[in-house]
């Protein structure tokens, strides 16, 4: 800390207000100094534009934050960087409001059981007992006995810490991340039918194409910014293909919805193939040259009749027909899909499904042609890269490969034979928690008990076990309960690097210095990893530090950052990898030699099995509930739910429901599932299937959709199947209460946002899509 | 027609209210947003529409010429700004007044406030904040000439009837291009006022 807040703005980044002084480089961002120094209010004179990027989801969006005198951040500005062009969400327009906020946790919380409140401690001491309570139980249990989950907001610098912290300091298998919960479906089809695992087309390519299929994927509410992207493609005469069991914004624009039931993509995609064959429109010479396993795709679509795939989909055969002929016919087609093909235990099939269709058509690898995943999390692409996955080592290595294991042990200094096997996956530890296998557990930056399916489970998970430290800069309901929770730094007081859906890396700045008695990440990892006696190798002094040994770390990989440098970020406003050196332009589209990153350069086509949703249904449960996120809050809400603006947008979850059941709008519904049921207001529209219900997933307990969805996980992926599961809806009193966030001792809970939250609700109040603010 | 301006095309929004949100940052009115978000088909479709000061021309801006405090100032280029804080008296016949539901009221500090065009930041050469962040393009702040650049073949129309008066407005709607016809109705006429025909 430093006593004197210019010296502080002197070591950030700064974008000059007059662009005649700009550094040549800044000019690269097009935009550099954009904002007129003389603006009319006395009280901007002298403020800095700090350029960084959106904290929240994958589109990463540029940003400038705007800093005043003393050096706090007091406000946003747009920015004009090539991946938004100067638009953002209501999320990125309010994300600087958490910086500052009353709410921010400013000393370590600690508490020895359970039973007793928390006090604020100092670093020390909140040190000297996790380290102690770790060594306790690696003693008694043994060291896989104590795990690690990571977060897919964190810079790629700290999962690169985070992995090799589990791996080398805790010397325990058990890490994972929530980005799990995110898009491995995607990731694992892509490394299965590509030998890489990222987006094949930057956003850029959507202008370009002609026909643009989007699946799964409320582009609208989760990645508004894109929609900039779809319309762009609408002007120049694209078709758009939506496939959701919901009429989403996008979907409601759309040429073709295909609203299917959930659960049913891939028997969908499957048959879409069949028609394309049926009709001669595959590209045989692309296959020939580029595919293997055509010949088992073929035979498995020929199973795939849209008389078939209506009736499990539930729509009509045409749209198959229409929807093949479409996307074959168009000289450049693109599909996109996110988290409602993919949260499925069937993800991976459902992605593979995607890839089977893209490359029959030969849509791969060209401008306008290809494939894209949305990532949901600010980092979940970059976020699994570099060894925070359980199966993962940096530079996307397989820690089950000897050669990867040996490579990796000779930069981080230690013993083949001490680099611990695979673990388990997020949801597998929580398991394992509940049988007191892991007994211990550090939680950086996730809040599992509002994200992770089946609350009931997840709950009993953590309180089975004896020691529970949580990272956060807000008591998340998680946190609250730990029993050491450590303050740590929003994105705005730290620089790091980030890799948006496309697998562009870009570049986030520090804005201001923590509030007193708060440090980052890297700092706490570190100094556990020198207290459990490993110090000598986690000697990294900041971010940059870190990045430097991570560059080396994926030298020669597919995921290859060793070409990337923090100077060419902030010159080019972001690379895609591989970037092998310092003098690559980096890639920001695949296979335009054709070639995929399996040894023989070909797609590996896998051969899909649809199959039924995990969750049977029956006469008690006979809909299907699906859950997915509004635009104003973000996965779990610990950061939205506390900025004032976005509660008022959206304060509460509803269940969406068609008409045809006869409930009013803002009436309170029952939605109930085996694991259990949960009352919400009635959101009713004609905008849903008749047999699907849908509730946003961002409110805890007893407003939480995850307290209803089921813990099946993907064989492969292991990602929970969060989009399908049966349940029945029934008339209810009452809505249920939706909880404040919990608020540290000695903290003020912002009043304003309080009072939105705990408004009951009049039963026949209009919902619209939560929002309160009509006219 | 018009030079620089905001255009608002409903057809592309998605209700995201980016808008609302950025309007609170407006310097000029930090904290409260004046735009409007209206969900027009509700129960059948998620349809929405945003709704931002018009900047009325002809005739004079309704809730300017209605003002008894002449506290509304319609400038040059046609930027109909919000009450002069000095003489603002809060009487709300501005609110009454405005064809397009516009102005704002603060009862506490008797005071109207509204959209003004950002005119702190288009004075600079800047895009008012609701349109640069728009994700979408439902709010496009530049000229007819560039709107029709980035959107071959769109309509446009800048005049509205509401009943028998129609206003020409210095914001335009994107309308269908099958649907062009000016003035756009802009609402249904009042015909009855406590129970009396008040048509002519
Ligand atoms: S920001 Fe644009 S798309 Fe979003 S609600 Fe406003 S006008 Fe509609
Ligand atoms: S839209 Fe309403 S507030 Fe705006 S200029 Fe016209 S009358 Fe005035
Ligand atoms: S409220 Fe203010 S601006 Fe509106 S008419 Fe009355 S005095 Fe004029």
């Amino acid at each position: 800390m430093t006593a004197d807040p210019r010296a502080a703005a002197d070591r950030r980044t700064i974008v000059p207000l007059d662009p005649s002084l700009a550094p040549p480089g800044t000019r690269a961002f097009r935009d550099a100094g954009g904002i007129p120094a003389d603006r009319w209010h006395a009280d901007q004179n002298g403020e800095t534009l700090v350029p960084t990027h959106c904290c929240f989801c994958g589109v990463q969006c540029g940003m400038y934050l705007r800093v005043d005198h003393g050096g706090k951040v007091f406000g946003v500005e747009p920015r004009n960087h090539d991946i938004n062009r100067m638009r953002l969400c209501p999320k990125g327009i309010n994300a600087y409001q958490q910086v500052n906020h009353p709410d921010r946790l400013t000393a370590p919380l600690m508490r020895r059981s359970r039973d007793e409140e928390f006090r604020e401690v100092s670093w020390e001491e909140a040190l000297d007992f996790t380290v102690s309570e770790v060594k306790r139980i690696q003693q008694t249990y043994g060291n896989d006995a104590f795990g690690l989950l990571g977060g897919a907001s964190l810079f790629s610098e700290k999962t690169y810490l985070v992995g090799k912290f589990a791996r080398v300091a805790l010397k325990s298998r058990h890490v994972d991340y929530n980005g799990r919960l995110c898009m491995v479906s995607a990731a694992g089809a892509n490394k299965l039918a590509f030998g890489i695992d990222r987006a094949g087309n930057p956003f850029s390519d959507i202008l370009l194409t002609d026909c643009l299929l989007i699946a799964g994927s409320n582009v609208g509410e989760c990645f508004p910014v894109m929609t900039q992207y779809v319309w762009g493609a609408r002007d120049r005469g694209a078709t758009l293909i939506v496939v959701d069991p919901r009429e989403t914004a996008i979907a409601r624009t759309a040429d073709i919805h295909v609203a299917l039931k959930p659960g049913t993509d891939s028997a969908f995609f499957t048959s879409v193939l069949n028609v394309v064959i049926e009709e001669g429109l595959t590209d045989e010479n692309f296959l020939a040259g580029h595919a293997t396993g055509w010949e088992e795709v073929r035979a498995k679509a020929a199973e795939y009749p849209p008389s078939r795939a209506a009736a499990i989909c539930g729509i009509p055969a045409e749209q198959i027909v229409e929807v093949a002929r479409a996307f074959a016919r168009a000289p450049k087609a693109m599909a996109w899909h996110a988290r409602g093909i993919e949260h499925h235990s069937q993800g991976v099939e459902n992605c593979l499904s995607v890839i089977n269709l893209c490359t029959a058509t030969g849509h791969i690898g060209r401008p306008g042609a290809g494939y894209g995943t949305i990532t949901g999390q600010g980092n979940g692409q970059g976020g699994r890269e570099h060894g925070q996955k359980s199966d993962l080592l940096p530079g996307g290595r397989s820690i089950s490969n000897e050669e990867h294991r040996r490579q990796i042990c000779e930069i981080w200094g230690i013993e083949e034979s001490e680099l611990p096997p695979a673990g388990t996956s997020m949801m597998e530890m929580v398991w394992q928690m509940q049988r007191r296998e892991i007994r211990g557990l550090i939680g950086i930056c996730n809040n599992p008990f509002v994200s992770l399916p089946n609350y009931r489970v997840v709950k009993e998970g953590y309180d089975t076990t004896e020691f529970h430290a949580q990272f956060d800069f807000f008591l998340s309901e998680t946190a609250a309960n730990a029993h050491v929770v450590f303050p740590v730094t929003t994105w705005a007081e730290d620089e790091g690097v980030m890799a948006n859906a496309e697998a562009r890396v870009v570049k986030h700045n520090k804005a201001q210095d923590p509030p007193p008695g708060v440090r980052t990440d890297t700092w706490v990892i570190c100094e556990l990893a020198r207290r459990l006696g490993a110090g000598d190798k986690f000697d990294f002094p900041d971010s940059r530090s870190v990045f430097d040994e991570l560059r080396v770390a994926s030298a020669g990989t597919v995921n290859d950052y060793y070409g990337i440098t923090y100077e060419r970020l902030e010159e080019t406003g972001g690379i895609a990898w591989p970037c092998p050196t310092t003098d690559h332009p980096g890639t920001p589209r695949l296979f335009e030699d054709g070639k995929t990153y399996h040894p023989d350069g070909r797609i590996h086509l896998q051969a899909v099995e649809w199959h039924p949703p995990m969750d049977p249904y029956d006469d008690e449960h006979p809909m299907s509930l699906t859950t997915g996120r509004t635009v104003a809050h973000f996965l779990s809400g610990n950061q939205t739910r506390r900025l004032g603006a976005l509660v008022e947008q959206t304060p509460r979850p509803w269940a969406e429901i068609h008409p045809s059941h006869g409930f009013r709008n803002g009436e309170p519904v029952r939605v109930v599932t085996r694991r259990g049921s949960e009352v919400f207001p009635a959101l009713v529209t004609e905008a849903i299937r008749p047999d699907t219900v849908f509730v946003p997933y961002h409110w805890p307990v007893p407003a939480a959709a995850n307290a209803l969805t089921i813990d099946a996980l993907d064989p492969r992926s292991k990602i929970p199947e969060y989009k399908v599961c049966a349940c029945r809806i029934e008339h209810a009193e009452r809505v249920d209460e939706v909880p404040a966030p919990p608020v540290a001792p000695g903290h003020v809970a912002y009043p304003e946002t309080q009072v939105s939250r705990t408004e009951p609700l009049p039963p026949t109040a209009p919902q619209g899509r939560g929002t309160s603010e009509r006219s | 027609m018009m030079g620089r301006t905001i255009f608002i095309d409903p057809g592309r929004c998605i209700g995201c209210q980016a808008c609302v949100s950025a309007c609170r940052e407006c310097d000029s009115h930090r904290g409260t947003s004046m735009i409007h978000l209206d969900y027009t088909d509700e129960g059948h479709s998620v349809a929405s529409l945003p709704t931002v000061c018009m900047h009325c021309e002809d005739p004079v801006a309704p809730c300017a010429e209605v003002c008894p405090a002449d506290a509304i100032l319609v400038t040059a280029d046609g930027v109909v700004q919000q009450a002069d804080t000095t003489r603002c008296i809060g009487c709300s016949n501005c609110v009454n007044a405005c064809p397009f539901g516009v102005p704002k009221i603060d009862l506490e500090a008797k005071l109207q406030m509204k959209c003004n065009l950002c005119y702190d930041r288009t004075a600079y050469g800047l895009a008012p904040m609701c349109a640069t962040v728009c994700p979408t393009g439902a709010l496009f702040y530049g000229t007819v000439e560039e709107l029709q650049a980035e959107r071959p073949g769109v309509q446009v129309a800048d005049s509205f009837v509401f009943g028998e008066t129609e206003v020409r407005t210095g914001v335009a709607v994107v309308v269908p291009a099958e649907r062009v016809q000016w003035p756009v109705p802009g609402g249904l006429p009042v015909v009855e006022i406590n129970g009396k025909d008040v048509r002519r």
